[in-house]
């Protein structure tokens, strides 16, 4: 595990090749870490018949929305909270 | 690995299922409707093959996304999940190609 709750990372901005559960919405966007959900099997290599090993660290990750959404217009500190996996995430 | 999928695994810049964020004007249908045989039986088939370990639910979803993104607006829930099945299974050879096609002919 590489990341901690509270340390500020990026979403990796990589453009879209096979199956993966990063939204492209969140690409090179700035988050905190939430919260360390543990270790799971690794769907975008499981998508292609394999066992999904070795495990791979699942993070709850925290945005503010304004940093997503250009032109939000709701509260400035509402927050968007996504689970992404470790190998998509940049310290900052 | 069919064609379709090699497609789709290539570099975009944004799959066709990849809908969150994306603007649009179009209104979001939240009818519900009465599910049909065939949807049901979509469902316990798809259950079956997962239980049976012969299409994960990663698969499932990466058949679906490989769909062209034309045929995959054009499709309902349960086709998109007929189209990702009949994709994966035509990969590992438990379906040949065309066999599920040809038998819906006889």
């Amino acid at each position: 595990m590489t990341f901690r709750a509270g340390q500020l990372v990026r979403i990796a901005a990589r453009k879209h090749e096979g199956h993966h559960r990063t939204p492209d919405y969140l690409k090179g966007k700035s988050g905190k870490i939430e919260r360390v959900h543990g270790s799971f099997t690794n769907p975008e290599t499981r998508a292609y018949g394999t066992d999904g090993l070795p495990l791979e660290t699942l993070y709850l990750v925290g945005f503010d929305q304004p940093d997503l959404w250009p032109r939000y217009a709701s509260k400035a500190k509402d927050r968007l909270l996504v689970d992404v996996y470790e190998h998509w995430l940049e310290a900052t | 690995m069919s064609t379709v999928g090699r497609l789709y695994d290539r570099v975009m810049e944004r799959a066709v299922h990849d809908l969150g964020g994306r603007p649009t004007t179009a209104p979001i249908d939240r009818t519900e409707h009465e599910l049909a045989d065939w949807e049901l039986l979509m469902d316990a088939i798809v259950g079956v093959l997962g239980k049976n370990g012969l299409v994960n639910v990663d698969e499932l979803r990466r058949g679906i996304e490989s769909m062209q993104p034309d045929v995959y607006e054009r499709a309902s829930y349960y086709e998109r999940w007929l189209y990702a099945i009949e994709t994966i299974l035509a990969e590992k050879g438990v379906l040949s190609p065309g066999e599920l096609d040809s038998r819906l002919d006889t």
